[in-house]
């Protein structure tokens, strides 16, 4: 039973990781492409994590709280990488569909 | 005592992650995390000169609730987005004016919205009054807007400000 439910969360997280990834070759332009590593890919991770606590809480004695931290770091560090990135294609200006906000290209101009 | 310890808060939160990075709650790895709690604020003052206050604990209980909530809600969104036709997505930037004043109260909101639906926070002004984000597939920026400013920033600002 419980080994189904681990493939089950397995699987899911493999998926999301998968579509995440995927949204990098099909979406239209820099800015769209960052919403796939940022989002789709926190569940799914979250998803391996949690079968790998579970996993190793039953297995060995005594629970496996690690992944709360990868978790943890996780949250803390995908978004500022994204945002970083898509300061940087404000600056460099990038063919974007939406039409850029005026106001960030306008300032950043050195 | 408040240059002695200048985060009462992060002290605690620093040993908590030493015992779980350690996944041993051991008295000698519960004093050694303390230990390092109080000497890493001590040397790190200068990045946060003031000190962390949460006003409301239920408050900011509530919004962690909610967060990760939309977290999951914004997965299957995405992923939605991803495997439907991309050529019918509607990206927008949308500025959103800024309530909140504290440095760490911004940060948790740019996070806060670059991990939930269709939005990544993509550029703060300056003046730390505007905050630039990219939507996915905005249908009424308006509405994003006032979404973000309700959700997210207000019980930010009831905690931290």
């Amino acid at each position: 039973m419980l080994d189904y439910l681990l493939a089950f969360l397995i699987l899911l997280g493999a998926g999301f990781t998968f579509i995440g990834s995927l949204g990098l070759a099909r979406l239209p332009d820099f800015y769209t492409r960052l919403h796939g590593p940022t989002k789709a890919t926190t569940l799914g991770v979250g998803a391996m994590l949690v079968a790998s606590a579970i996993h190793f809480s039953v297995g060995e004695g005594g629970p496996s709280l690690h992944e709360l931290l990868v978790t943890l770091f996780l949250f803390i560090t995908a978004p500022v990488s994204a945002h970083l990135l898509s300061k940087a294609g404000l600056h460099l200006r990038l063919r974007s569909r939406a039409p850029a906000p005026g106001k960030a290209s306008g300032e950043q101009r050195d | 005592m408040a240059r002695l310890l200048p985060h009462p808060l992060l002290t605690p939160l620093l040993a908590l992650v030493w015992l779980l990075l350690n996944n041993s709650f051991s008295t000698g790895h519960l004093l050694l995390g303390l230990l390092l709690g109080w000497l890493i604020p001590l040397f790190t003052l200068r990045f946060w000169p003031d000190a962390v206050k949460i006003g409301r604990p239920l408050t900011l209980m509530r919004f962690v609730g909610i967060f990760l909530l939309d977290v999951v809600v914004a997965n299957f969104g995405v992923a939605r987005l991803i495997l439907g036709s991309p050529d019918r997505l509607r990206p927008a930037f949308v500025e959103v004016p800024l309530d909140l004043r504290t440095d760490l109260a911004i940060s948790l909101l740019a996070n806060t919205i670059s991990l939930t639906p269709g939005t990544v926070s993509a550029w703060l002004s300056p003046d730390r009054r505007t905050l630039i984000v990219h939507g996915l597939d905005v249908d009424d920026p308006a509405e994003l807007v006032a979404t973000i400013k309700q959700r997210y920033e207000t019980p930010l600002r009831e905690v931290f400000e």
